[in-house]
């Protein structure tokens, strides 16, 4: 037996004994572990993905203003604080910054915390962080809305606002990895090397372009050439890690079956950190031409981890177990690798030459990433937080039909904003290219960009119904809190008259 | 992929090497970039943006004009088309001649030999060479932007995003600051179905005084202000407008050379 089939028969092994750890009596010790895991990560969680609630249901509020603009560009028109060119990067940022990343940092915890069976501890630093990483999107919206972006997309945030995220990053990151550390379970399993690179990757990728686009800028075009490597590490590669790392623990749970298989996930791991760290460059920019050059070869070889993805999801679901978890969760976690899979080939795509200049400086771009953030990173972190939520907390959601009709609605409505964008976007590239008048191609994007304002409206409703299912969590939680409180300040007092029997036991005696 | 070790280094020497790659090596190559000549001259390229042109770019960056309108052209190629500078000693032959060929859309060989059978009728030809594309075929340059247009911008607003027309060379298309300044207070006045939001809140609405303010905007005759008002714009406005003139990105230069 080689190297790899040992490592391979490990990675087997430690999955049946996790799922095994959901399989034994409710009283047996490993329940009784899992569960003080679980306690022990309660607070942050509960911090983290109540604020990423909010700024979902903000962004999307946001990102609705923007696209009913373009309806009517009269709409709030008087209102500097609401104008097209700083709601649409509030909305933007307020999805990436207010909701992806926490979200994924607070799935990170969990998921290490689990992998790992070690609970965390100090959990009171990550909290503090937590508040802290949420104090500075409040700062970093406030600032876009008032006119101090700093004019970098994907950047916007201004200086305060990213030195508040910046060491907000490195507390949770730095607790995770202590957790990672400390793990009892010393087997490393593949969403473990996703996870942790991403741990790693955004600090670098942020502080590079905090320090070289704000605090002391390059000079000339320099700027956009590492502008557009940030925005690549970002929205492509960290978002890849945590994404998949989730799916990839997910997927398996869920169909009962372990990941298929050990080498393909240590392919797309490796592939994808490699080269899908230098695309981004866009053909034809007024750079040096070896850089979009580059990008695009890196481009073709990223396809590699891309299609190992798909024959990942692909194998691990076939066959699976007629006891396997089909239904909530699953659906959201599904549903996102899937999108995955769409948006990196449309991502890709955009690096061929022959189709970027079609692409390039239309709405496909929005498209596409609309689709890489929502359709992709937030879903999957959707069904991650359905499943885990309630375990943290020991408490059922309080609304489970809410989470099916949110899995509908952000359904369509990523549908509904992707489809109809992405095809509006080619219509007005080849429109652009053939000497169409302006005001004729914007007349011409304009049906379709009316029929991705619903799938927007839709993608609202959803993120109001998430928000309510943890308000309803959190508040379900608070009122068990109180009531424990009050029977603890209670209870001596009933210990004093032991004669009287309560009510319940007169019931039982009756 | 054994060790929490492993993991990190793998993902460092990844990161680390497209860091080398598209962080270090670009402020190499381009980071102390210098002001160029314009080809076949001494003026120098570019220039900083004097008072209220560099002013407005923090105007423009402020209210996220960069989210709908991009500042850089494509061009797909260059072609080259002849003319006749000097018809000769003998205008009939060479015109008859002219008539008989292609003159434009050429390439640089194709150009070459028409300009010689032109130069053996007699006549005296000039190739010119010029940039092809959609952009640039819409007007909307002359040429491609290069690295060196963005020497002084901070930030440098490139867009990713055509929801308005490109504005590189917008200084060069509506050099009118009136056009400008009405067209940011009312697009839809100026241009008809235009999708841009109005930047009224950059402009005074207010009555006219004693005399008539000299800065106040003269619309077209079909836009009708409340009578007895006027529109005046403020220090950012003209600031904006300042910039969007100063837009002018048209000169030839060594890494986009194209005839004057």
């Amino acid at each position: 037996m080689n190297v790899n089939e040992q490592n391979e028969a490990l990675g087997r092994a430690a999955l049946l004994r996790r799922q095994a750890d959901q399989q034994v009596s409710p009283t047996g010790p490993v329940e009784q572990f899992t569960s003080t895991v679980d306690a022990s990560l309660r607070l942050p969680l509960l911090a983290l993905f109540g604020g990423a609630a909010l700024w979902l249901v903000l962004g999307s509020v946001l990102a609705m203003i923007a696209s009913i603009k373009f309806h009517a560009p009269d709409f709030l028109a008087s209102c500097p604080v609401l104008t097209y060119g700083r709601v649409q990067p509030a909305a933007d940022d307020a999805l990436l910054y207010g909701f992806c990343i926490p979200a994924g940092l607070g799935v990170i915890l969990w998921l290490f915390a689990h992998l790992g069976r070690a609970p965390l501890r100090g959990a009171v630093v990550p909290l503090f962080a937590a508040y802290l990483w949420h104090l500075g999107v409040l700062v970093g919206i406030g600032g876009i809305l008032l006119g101090y972006s700093t004019g970098f997309p994907w950047l916007e945030f201004p200086r305060g606002s990213s030195v508040l995220l910046f060491f907000a990053y490195l507390l949770l990151a730095l607790w995770a990895a202590m957790n990672f550390a400390a793990r009892r379970d010393r087997g490393l399993y593949p969403s473990h090397w996703f996870l942790v690179a991403a741990l790693f990757w955004f600090p670098w990728i942020y502080s590079t372009g905090n320090l070289f686009l704000v605090a002391w800028p390059v000079r000339g075009v320099v700027q956009s050439i590492i502008g557009w490597w940030f925005v690549d590490n970002l929205l492509f590669v960290w978002l890849a890690l945590v994404g998949l790392g989730t799916a990839f623990y997910f997927l398996p749970k869920f169909s009962g079956r372990p990941l298929q298989t050990y080498y393909l996930a240590l392919c797309a791991f490796g592939m994808l950190i490699l080269f899908g760290a230098w695309c981004g460059i866009p053909q034809g920019a007024p750079v040096p031409t070896w850089l979009p050059t580059v990008s695009t070869f890196a481009a073709l070889l990223t396809l590699v981890p891309v299609l190992a993805v798909g024959l990942i999801l692909a194998r691990t679901l076939r066959g699976r177990e007629k006891s396997a978890v089909t239904g909530g969760p699953f659906c959201f976690v599904r549903f996102g690798t899937v999108s995955f899979l769409l948006s990196s080939l449309m991502f890709l795509a955009t690096a061929c030459p022959h189709f970027s200049r079609i692409t390039e400086f239309t709405w496909f771009g929005p498209a596409q990433s609309q689709l890489q953030l929502y359709g992709f990173f937030a879903m999957t972190m959707f069904g991650a937080i359905y499943f885990l939520l309630p375990r943290v907390m020991g408490i059922e959601w309080p609304f489970p039909r809410l989470a099916r009709l949110q899995f509908w609605l952000s359904l369509i409505g990523v549908a509904l904003f992707v489809i109809p964008l992405a095809i509006g976007g080619v219509v007005q590239g080849i429109k652009l290219n053939n000497g169409v008048a302006f005001p004729d191609v914007t007349k011409a994007t304009l049906v379709f960009f009316r029929v991705s304002t619903t799938g927007l409206l839709l993608l609202l409703l959803a993120s109001l119904l998430f928000a309510l299912n943890i308000l309803g969590i959190t508040f379900v939680w608070k009122m068990s809190l109180l009531k424990s409180l009050l029977a603890a300040v209670k209870a001596p007092l009933e210990t004093g008259s032991p004669s009287a029997p309560s009510p319940v036991d007169q019931e039982v005696k009756a | 992929m054994k060790s929490g070790f492993g993991i990190f280094l793998a993902a460092f020497i990844a990161l680390g090497g497209s860091w080398c790659g598209f962080v270090l090596a670009p402020v190499h190559q381009l980071g102390g970039a210098q002001e160029t000549t314009v080809l076949n001259s001494t003026d120098i390229y570019p220039l900083p943006r004097s008072g209220e042109g560099g002013l407005g770019l923090q105007v423009y960056r402020a209210n996220g004009c960069a989210a709908c309108h991009t500042e850089q052209v494509r061009q797909t190629g260059v072609a080259c088309s002849v003319v006749l500078a000097d018809p000769g000693k003998n205008p009939v032959a060479v015109t008859n001649l002219i008539s008989s060929l292609v003159l434009t859309n050429l390439t640089r060989e194709d150009a070459a030999k028409v300009a010689g059978k032109i130069t053996a009728a007699g006549g005296k030809p000039e190739i010119r060479l010029g940039a092809t594309g959609p952009d640039i075929a819409r007007g909307w340059a002359t040429r491609q932007s290069v690295a060196e247009d963005y020497l002084y911008d901070l930030p440098v607003q490139l867009g990713n995003l055509r929801a308005g027309p490109d504005l590189a060379n917008v200084g060069v298309r509506d050099p009118d600051l009136n056009w400008q300044l009405t067209h940011l207070y009312a697009p839809s006045a100026i241009t008809k179905g235009s999708a841009m939001p109005p930047f009224r809140y950059l402009f005074e609405l207010h009555k006219i005084g004693q005399v008539p303010s000299p800065d106040a905007l003269r619309f077209p005759g079909d836009f009708a202000l409340p009578p007895g008002y006027e529109v005046v714009p403020k220090a950012e406005a003209r600031q904006l407008a300042a910039y969007l003139l100063s837009l002018r990105a048209s000169v030839p230069l060594y890494s986009a050379p194209i005839s004057p």
